[in-house]
């Protein structure tokens, strides 16, 4: 297969998103970027482009990562429109350039909500969802007070459900995506993993209430079932999770009155 | 420079125990008028962090990226190992205590690895006591695989994110903290300078990444919780923005810096394509339960490898190593391809790779089965590759993966500096010259959930601390020295990318103090960095001002260090003159090129003391005892 790989380097347009900082008014500006392999993840086209750019004496375009294999979260994007570009199931950092072809022009915006401010050029704030998950995305278990980890069991099938759950990599590309921008797939899926989980009960009606205001406060929109975060996720996280999410929060206000 | 390990005498079994017992105590009111800064948010961090503002302490974090949750630990993917002997064949304390000494290639100390097997079990507990899903059997009870290095089922584990499991974990206690009010967060922060006030930690500098500012903070005790070096290599499996820098700085404010040359390099990884790249991605350790590695035993075989009959592979992993097959530890899994590339036996367009292949596997127990078992690495593995791993073996060449060493650390897990201490991957602790695999989470959590929330305690219930602000001298003086710094990297006018610079500083570490090293090549290395180290701050281009949001000056800064830094490895690495785990002298191998130690003149701890800008550093001894396990040559036949 190796063989069959097409290795033609290609010739691309570049539209990006420039923005001094969080005050400052951002435009798109225009790059031309030649010798780019298809091989490449879209980030390394990134980085060559910038080597370009310092090389030249100008700034280099911000943007996030670190991990560059899907797990951490920190690389966003909104790639021709769509939160961490054309592929399914796939961060920024994964996708490689043969999806696109010599000519292409490919506009590079920063992921948009209200809740989500520009740092700068493609660099978001996303610390919102830590404080949602500060006001219940948690078991209240201090160090040492555990007992054995085999006295409590779960079965295989609820701890595979919690874990497809507790994939979430809190990228925020659910609320990028959502014309809302909210973020009830996100909370959605933290509030399931703990839900399903016998460890979640004790706190389990204080979470969702905690969780969906805390969401709410930090100014994320509501779900219209618009489906776009799920289509969006990169690690294919349920949209079931906001149904989940929902039944937790009504429950929860029945409990609690 | 004195290195006093102050490892507790007596039986084993007892060491830690006893230990806990003589160390002072704080009581539970005094403790919240001490604060602790923890940098690194990172499984040793995090837990850390969390689990001493449970016990009353003031705790501050700071990280490089936007949230304590992205820390390069979520990366993990294999699992994380305890004593349990939950699948009943025969695991115990002392079989794990073993396991790693002897893993270790007998570069560590008995009694903090001891201490690590004994910790290990607390660890699972806790981690589900969170509400970590870990694989489970049907029956309910938790699931186990197999890693290298052992003969036993001791590895916990989350599908391919055991690593995110556990971290989310740890940041899930510290977020409930910060909303409690004891843990202030500062994200997006890194650290560039430890304040020394009479001789004790009190305090950082950290350039604030979105402004810019230099900021000053104190506290009674710093902890560096900062990851390893590996990207001192350029790739590595690490995450991009994994440094030496925390712990660089800390080692020039006189924190000495043990056995740098201990680096592992992981047998299984996407193999290089191009310049370009920036990373190197791991196919976890976790695949060799299942997948087989092989080359043609022909030379340059043409034929796709499934149409490569059994008569004509070398499954040479079962063939050299029949008791440990494909599991036998990192270090000679990775030197072992080497010997197949050297022997022009390696696979793939470049005949850098070799094949793992899921073939029998997949006959075995099914590809669904695979799927659930591996499924995100096999996807991973298909988008870098375009290749279907389920229907073609997977190509793999060894990369840099973990640094064993790291800053010297005592039993309480403090640097030569008091009151500084260093947890995780950052200090040079337990994992001797090579670490087994699903070892590392397992020492971060331990490091952070069980060892420093009591040692801390002893440091300062038996220490007397003035009160210090950040209006002291010190501060001012590491501030400007940091400013000095930065603005020395934007003042060169020079036309190259850090990048640029860094990518030249891998080629000269792999070709030279990679797998093999020779003096040749060591001497080889101690010339051209310096000389790189020249051209760098004559013709580095960082674009920009200090007073902004500025990766570029974030990556020069860093590449700056790792410049000062891979010449100390590479000369921990000359004067070692043995072969030991990762660190593979070719000057000294037995007759089957196996590493070959000397224990008469090199079973001891090498800690660098930093003598100042352009003096050679100078070596210490912490010499190693085994009183324990019979110190013998490694043998996984
Ligand atoms: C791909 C991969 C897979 C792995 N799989 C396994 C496995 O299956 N099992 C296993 O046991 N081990 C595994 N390891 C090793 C293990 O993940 C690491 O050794 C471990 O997670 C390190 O944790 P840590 O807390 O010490 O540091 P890290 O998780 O690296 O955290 C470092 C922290 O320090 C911060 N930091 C760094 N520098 C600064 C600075 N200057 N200022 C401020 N903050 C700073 C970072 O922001 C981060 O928060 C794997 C490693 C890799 C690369
Ligand atoms: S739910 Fe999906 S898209 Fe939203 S934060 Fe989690 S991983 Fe990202
Ligand atoms: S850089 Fe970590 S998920 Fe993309």
């Amino acid at each position: 297969m190796e063989q069959i790989m097409d290795n033609k380097l290609m010739n691309l347009t570049l539209k990006i998103w420039r923005q001094k900082d969080a005050a400052a008014e951002g435009e798109l500006k225009s790059y031309a970027l030649t010798g780019v392999s298809p091989d490449m993840s879209f980030l390394e086209m990134l980085d060559v482009l910038n080597e370009q750019l310092v090389a030249k004496g100008d700034d280099a375009v911000a943007f996030d990562h670190d991990c560059r294999e899907g797990i951490c979260g920190m690389c966003s994007l909104m790639i021709d429109g769509q939160a961490h570009g054309p592929e399914k199931a796939v961060t920024t950092c994964q996708l490689h350039m043969r999806q696109y072809k010599d000519g292409d022009t490919i506009t590079i915006e920063p992921f948009r909500a209200k809740a989500f401010p520009v740092v700068r050029d493609l660099c978001v704030d996303r610390s919102a969802f830590d404080r949602i998950q500060q006001a219940g995305g948690f078991c209240s278990v201090n160090t040492g007070n555990a007992v054995d980890a085999n006295s409590m069991l779960i079965s295989h099938d609820t701890a595979e459900k919690s874990m497809d759950a507790a994939a979430c990599i809190g990228c925020g590309a659910c609320v990028a995506a959502c014309p809302n921008a909210s973020a009830m797939l996100f909370v959605g899926a933290k509030v399931s993993q703990y839900a399903l989980l016998p460890q979640g009960q004790p706190e389990r009606e204080k979470r969702a209430l905690a969780m969906r205001a805390a969401m709410d406060a930090e100014g994320f929109g509501h779900c219209t079932n618009e489906y776009e975060c799920e289509a969006a996720c990169p690690k294919e996280i349920k949209i079931s999770n906001i149904a989940r999410l929902n039944r937790e929060y009504f429950r929860a206000t029945l409990i609690s009155e | 420079m004195k290195l006093d390990s102050k490892v507790p005498s007596g039986p084993i079994e007892k060491s830690w125990d006893k230990h806990r017992f003589e160390l002072k105590l704080v009581n539970p009111a005094n403790k919240r008028k001490f604060k602790v800064l923890v940098v690194g948010t990172g499984l040793a961090g995090a837990s850390a962090a969390a689990t001493m503002a449970e016990l009353g302490y003031q705790v501050e974090t700071f990280c490089v990226q936007d949230s304590a949750r992205r820390a390069h630990s979520i990366a993990a993917q294999g699992g994380v190992n305890a004593a349990k002997n939950y699948p009943n064949d025969g695991d115990s304390i002392w079989r794990l205590f073993y396991d790693t000494v002897k893993g270790g290639d007998f570069r560590a100390r008995e009694q903090n690895v001891y201490r690590l097997a004994q910790v290990s079990n607390n660890i699972i507990d806790q981690c589900v006591a969170q509400g970590v899903p870990f694989a489970r059997e049907y029956g309910g009870t938790l699931s186990n695989r197999s890693f290298g290095g052992a003969q036993v089922s001791r590895t916990f584990y989350a599908r391919g994110q055991t690593g995110q499991q556990l971290l989310l974990g740890a940041y899930s206690s510290l977020m409930r903290q910060v909303g409690l009010g004891t843990v202030k967060l500062h994200t997006r922060r890194e650290m560039l300078d430890v304040v020394v006030v009479d001789g004790q930690a009190r305090g950082i500098v950290c350039r604030n990444l979105v402004t810019g500012e230099s900021e000053t903070y104190w506290g009674d005790a710093v902890v560096l919780a900062t990851g390893g070096y590996g990207n001192v290599y350029y790739l590595s499996t690490n995450a991009n923005g994994s440094n030496v820098t925390a712990t660089w700085r800390a080692h020039k404010r006189g924190a000495a810096f043990a056995n740098p040359c201990y680096t592992q390099i992981h047998p299984t990884c996407v193999p290089v394509t191009g310049e370009y790249q920036s990373k190197l991605t791991l196919m976890s350790e976790s695949l060799r339960n299942d997948g087989r590695v092989w080359v043609p035993k022909k030379k340059a075989d043409p034929r796709n490898p499934q149409d490569i009959p059994e008569e004509d592979r070398d499954y040479y992993l079962e063939r050299k190593y029949p008791a440990f097959g494909n599991l036998v530890p990192r270090d000679i899994a990775s030197r072992a391809a080497k010997q197949m590339i050297d022997e022009d036996r390696g696979v793939g367009s470049t005949g850098l790779s070799v094949y793992l292949d899921f073939k029998d596997a997949i006959a075995r127990i099914g590809e669904p089965k695979v799927r659930e078992k591996y499924g995100n690495l096999f996807d991973m593995y298909h988008h870098i590759t375009a290749e279907n791993p389920y229907e073609r073996p997977m190509r793999i060449y060894p990369a840099v993966h973990y640094t064993m060493g790291g800053l010297w650390v005592d039993y309480n897990l403090m640097t030569t500096i008091p009151g500084l201490f260093c947890l995780g991957e950052a200090n040079f602790s337990d994992h001797g010259a090579n670490r087994l695999g699903a070892s590392a989470l397992m020492q971060g959590l331990a490091d952070g959930y069980f060892v420093l929330p009591y040692t801390i305690g002893g440091y300062f219930a038996g220490t007397k601390l003035a009160k210090v602000t950040t209006g002291h001298d010190a501060f001012k003086e590491a501030v400007s020295s940091v400013n000095a710094r930065t603005q020395r990297l934007l003042k060169t006018g020079g036309k190259t990318s850090p990048s640029a610079l860094h990518r030249k500083l891998g080629h000269i570490m792999w070709d030279n103090v990679g797998m093999g090293r020779t003096a040749k090549s060591l001497n080889t290395a101690l010339s051209e960095i310096p000389a790189l180290r020249e051209e760098f701050w004559k013709s580095v281009a960082v674009t920009g001002s200090g007073e902004e949001f500025n990766q570029t000056l974030e990556r020069a800064g860093r590449v700056a260090d790792f410049l000062e830094f891979g010449e100390l490895l590479a000369k921990d690495a000359l004067t070692r003159e043995e072969s030991c785990g990762g660190h593979f002298r070719e000057e000294h191998q037995t007759p089957d090129g196996e590493a070959k130690r000397d224990d008469d003149k090199f079973c001891h701890v090498a800690a660098w003391e930093y003598k100042g800008e352009g003096k050679p550093s100078e070596r210490h001894v912490e010499t190693l005892t085994f009183d324990n396990v019979h110190i013998a040559q490694r043998n996984y036949a």
